[in-house]
Parts: C-alpha cells; sequence; structure tokens
C-alpha cells in the first residue's frame, strides 16, 4: 500500500514537470499550424525580406523586413544603454557598496522589475517622448530611441540580478590573490573578477535581451508604430511585438493576414528560443 | 637585522582580541614557522604582515609591524608597495581563471611596467623555471590554470610572486591540499627559495614546522608563547604550554 502511495505521488511530480514541456509544444504546433498557412500564398524570403508591410491593401503585401529591423533597432539601442549600466550597477552591488547602501540598490532592482510594462510606457510617453523630440528637433518623439531607452529600464534589473549573481559566485580566493600581489580594488575586478564572471555575465545579457526582444505594450505606446524600413533611430518604427498586438484584433480569422500574424509568432518564438538556448549554454558551462 | 619585527602587536577582530602583544623578529633568508592549534591566530598574524586583514570589517591593530624597518600600521603605508614586497601564498591555490602565462605576467601587468613581450617571455621563463614548473609547462603556457594539477596551481602561485620580485613570502597552509609527495617537492622548494626570500609559513602539521623551518613560534589564544630556533623548540621547549602542544598533549 505504502509502496503504491509512493508510485501514485512520484507519477504525479512528473506529471507536472513533464506539463510545462507538453503546453510549450503545443503553442509551438498551433503556431506552426496557423503559421505556416501563410507561406500558401508568400514565399519565404519574400517574406523575411519583403520591404513593404500592408497586409490589408489588395493584394495585401506580407512582408516583414520593416518590422525585424524595427525591432533589431529597438533591441540595439536598449542593449547598448542597458548592458554597460547594468553591468556597472552589478560591480558596484558586488563588490563595492557598503552593507546599507547594496541592499537599498537591491530592493531598487527589484521594484524596477515590478514596474508594470504599459506604466513605464506611460511614463515613456509623457516624460520622454516630449523630451527626444526636443532634444532633436523632430516632427516626433515617438522613436525607435524612446522606445530603446524606455526597453533600457525594463532589461536592467534581469541583467543587473543576474550579472551579480555571475560576480558574487566568483571564488574569493581569486580577489585575495589579487590584491595579495598588490593589485589595486579596479585591478582586481577588472582583470579577475570580471573574466571570472564574463560567462554569466554574457548570460545575464541575452536574458536581458529577451525580455526586451519580447516586450510589446511599452513598445507599441512610444515607438510610434510606422511600419517602414527605419533609416536611423531618431524615426518611428514598429516590432514585431507591437505589429501582433496592433494587428490581431482587426485580422479576418482565416484570413492570409491572421496567417501572417501568427507566423509572425513563430519568428519570435524562435529568436527567445535562441537567445535563452545560448544563455543557458553560457551559464551551465560556468559551472 | 631582522626582515620583519613585531613590537607588542595587538589585533581586534571587533570585540574579539586575537593577537595579544605579538613580540617577533622574522630573520632574511630563513623559513620561520608559525604553528599552534586551529585559532590561535596564525593566520591573523600572517595575514598582519601584508594587511590582508583589512579586508575584513572591524579590524584594529595597535603596535608596530616593521617591515625593513617602516612601520605598516601607521596611515600612510602605500599597499600597493607593501604587497608586492610581501607576497603570499594560500591554503588553496588560487590561480586566476586565466593562461598560465597571463597568471605569471599578472603582477607585471598590474604594477604598470611596460615590459616588451620578450622581457615577459623571459619573466615566465624564468619564474617558471625557479619553481621547477618550466619543463613541465613551457609548451602549455596559453593553456589555462584552472587545468593544472594542484600541485602545479601551488607552483605557479609561488611562481607569480617571483615574478613581481617579491621579498618575503607569506605561506598560509601552503600544502594542506596536497599530498605527501606533492609536499616533499614544495618544501624542497621552499628550501632553495630561503637563499633568496625571507620565508614565513603558517602549518597545523607540526612535522613539516620541524622538517623545513629555521626558528618556529608557537602560538596559543593570541599568544605568541614561545619564538626561537626550531631544534631548541621542539627539543627543548621553554614553555610549558609549547612543550604540552608539541608532545600532542591538545591541539
Amino acid at each position: 500500500m505504502r509502496k503504491f502511495k509512493e508510485f501514485i505521488i512520484e507519477k504525479l511530480i512528473l506529471l507536472c514537470g513533464l506539463a510545462s514541456i507538453f503546453f510549450v509544444a503545443l503553442i509551438f504546433l498551433f503556431l506552426l499550424k496557423e503559421g505556416l498557412a501563410v507561406f500558401k500564398t508568400v514565399g519565404l524570403f519574400s517574406f523575411l525580406g519583403g520591404k513593404s508591410w500592408y497586409p490589408i491593401s489588395e493584394p495585401p503585401h506580407l512582408g516583414i523586413l520593416p518590422l525585424i529591423l524595427g525591432s533589431l533597432w529597438v533591441t540595439l539601442g536598449a542593449a547598448i544603454i542597458s548592458v554597460p549600466i547594468g553591468v556597472a550597477c552589478a560591480v558596484y552591488i558586488a563588490e563595492i557598496s557598503p552593507g546599507k547602501i547594496k541592499e537599498v540598490l537591491k530592493a531598487g532592482i527589484e521594484l524596477l522589475a515590478a514596474i508594470p510594462s504599459v506604466v513605464l510606457g506611460f511614463i515613456g510617453m509623457v516624460t520622454l517622448v516630449p523630451l527626444v523630440k526636443s532634444i532633436f528637433h523632430l516632427p516626433t518623439g515617438l522613436t525607435a530611441l524612446s522606445g530603446s531607452i524606455m526597453l533600457a529600464f525594463m532589461a536592467m534589473p534581469t541583467i543587473v540580478s543576474i550579472a551579480e549573481d555571475a560576480l558574487y559566485s566568483v571564488p574569493k580566493i581569486y580577489k585575495e590573490g589579487a590584491l595579495a600581489l598588490g593589485a589595486t580594488h579596479w585591478q582586481t575586478i577588472w582583470r579577475v573578477i570580471l573574466p571570472a564572471a564574463s560567462k554569466g555575465i554574457l548570460a545575464a545579457v541575452m536574458l536581458g535581451i529577451g525580455r526586451v526582444i519580447g516586450e510589446t505594450m511599452a513598445v507599441m505606446m512610444i515607438t510610434g508604430n510606422a511600419a517602414v524600413i527605419p533609416q536611423s533611430i531618431l524615426v518611428p518604427v514598429r516590432t514585431l511585438t507591437a505589429t501582433i498586438a496592433a494587428e490581431m484584433g482587426e485580422a479576418v480569422v482565416g484570413g492570409e493576414h491572421y496567417f501572417a500574424l501568427f507566423a509572425i509568432g513563430i519568428i519570435l518564438f524562435v529568436i527567445s528560443f535562441i537567445i535563452n538556448v545560448t544563455a543557458d549554454l553560457f551559464l551551465h558551462k560556468r559551472q | 637585522m631582522a626582515k620583519i619585527v613585531t613590537r607588542n602587536l595587538d589585533l581586534w577582530y571587533g570585540n574579539f582580541k586575537a593577537l595579544k602583544g605579538v613580540n617577533s623578529a622574522f630573520e632574511p633568508n630563513k623559513i620561520t614557522a608559525i604553528i599552534g592549534p586551529s585559532g590561535c591566530g596564525k593566520s591573523t598574524l600572517l595575514r598582519v604582515f601584508n594587511r590582508m586583514n583589512d579586508l575584513i570589517e572591524g579590524v584594529r591593530m595597535t603596535g608596530e609591524v616593521l617591515v625593513d624597518g617602516e612601520n605598516i600600521l601607521n596611515g600612510n603605508t602605500d599597499l600597493v608597495i607593501l604587497r608586492k614586497k610581501v607576497g603570499m601564498v594560500f591554503q588553496r591555490p588560487n590561480p586566476f581563471p586565466l593562461s598560465v602565462y597571463e597568471n605569471i605576467i599578472f603582477g607585471e601587468k598590474i604594477h604598470g611596467s611596460s615590459a616588451t613581450r620578450h622581457k615577459r617571455d623571459d619573466i615566465v621563463e624564468e619564474s617558471l623555471k625557479s619553481v621547477l614548473l618550466w619543463d613541465e609547462l613551457k609548451d602549455k603556457l596559453d593553456k589555462s590554470a584552472l587545468s593544472l594539477s594542484l600541485e602545479q596551481k601551488q607552483r605557479l602561485c609561488i611562481a607569480r610572486l617571483i615574478a613581481v620580485k617579491s621579498d618575503v613570502v607569506l605561506m598560509d597552509e601552503p600544502c594542506s591540499t596536497l599530498d605527501p609527495q606533492a609536499t616533499a617537492r614544495v618544501e624542497e622548494l621552499m628550501r632553495e627559495l630561503k637563499n633568496r626570500y625571507t620565508i614565513i609559513i603558517v602549518t597545523h602539521n607540526m612535522q613539516q614546522a620541524a622538517r623545513v623551518s629555521d626558528d618556529t613560534g608557537f602560538m596559543l589564544l593570541g599568544e605568541l608563547v614561545e619564538f626561537g630556533n626550531t631544534h631548541e623548540i621542539f627539543t627543548a621547549p621553554k614553555d610549558k604550554r609549547t612543550e604540552d602542544y608539541i608532545t600532542g598533549r591538545y591541539g
């Protein structure tokens, strides 16, 4: 009887464990089923490389290059802003800050992570967008740059907390060894601790970028939503995610537009998957 | 003249007094062992000499510690220069996660010398030869130091000090992770190095102190109970507590 109970419990736990994988597989299959249908009307290359996105014109133009570039610009911008600041912040928390400041900073970072993205987007819309507009004398402040800055704030908590973990897990004996050789604190950080934590920091960056690519709400509110190929970061862009969110409601179920949006979902899925797997590889190599 | 002298050295960790009025003198070109049971303050004493205790919060020291006649406890000691002169080998070998070459040249780089590649190659070769690692590692200079054996790692850590031209080598139980053969080889290396360095070794292992050292200090509960010639300490200790320890009554 006891054995039977153990058996049942074990199987139940196994089932729970498998459920997450099962759901991911189901979601992916569903995406494939709905998304692949678009390739009956448009080829893979003209879908990925097509320069115009007019899904409701007749016939529809279903090229998502402007959207891919939109996502790319915004993400790159966000990475350029958030990676140095985030890593520096992690170094400060892990290595330099005295006890009390460390606690305050960590709480602050957690709080930043807890702000709903729609709230960040809203704040960005009323503060950042006018600022960008007036600084660069633009006709509109709804630009890729505004999106990048806003998303940098969202990537920061991920980058800081994971990079800080990585820095923290560098064995103390490395630090002692460097200091005992007469290295200054900064030389120790730069030449020993950062290289020793590099894999974890790379993983932190990847996961931060993953967060940025998948972000929808804030980016939709402040990037201007123009599905054109961006020539600079000071023009409105539209990202992959924002396109799905904005257009799904009005796409006819079973129509080409509908299928195309699902195909964009596949692309996003694949991108996040690659990013997460890469981050995972870095994290596991570290151990 | 003694290389390192301590006078009435007291040290507190917060309210805990870890060193009590330590008076000692460490001679150049000799190996001095500091022995004593766990928690007696021997590592703490060792870490006074390169001010590594500064890393611990709430440390306070009074008295004098003279290195080459200069008090290193007064405020204007340059820790970079002090630690360059007084190097340390740790209990667990701690080469950096860099290549063998980069490990040895690390000191050269942080001390801002602009040595040419050629000169650096010479330093690496010379340092590795001093610790008898050159033949084993000359083809593996670009390999990660983490891939070496424990003994090789510990030797590499000693080579790192030789490369920055330290005068004093502090060793904090340097053989405690090594097997007996490796320990014997590292002890042999210490005997060779003492012609050029002042070596101070903290050890848990009394036999090691007896084998390798010229002078020995015995510590108990933060006090330096007895300090003198190793042979005398082990054969005719003056203090009852020393005798009890070396005869194995406690510890």
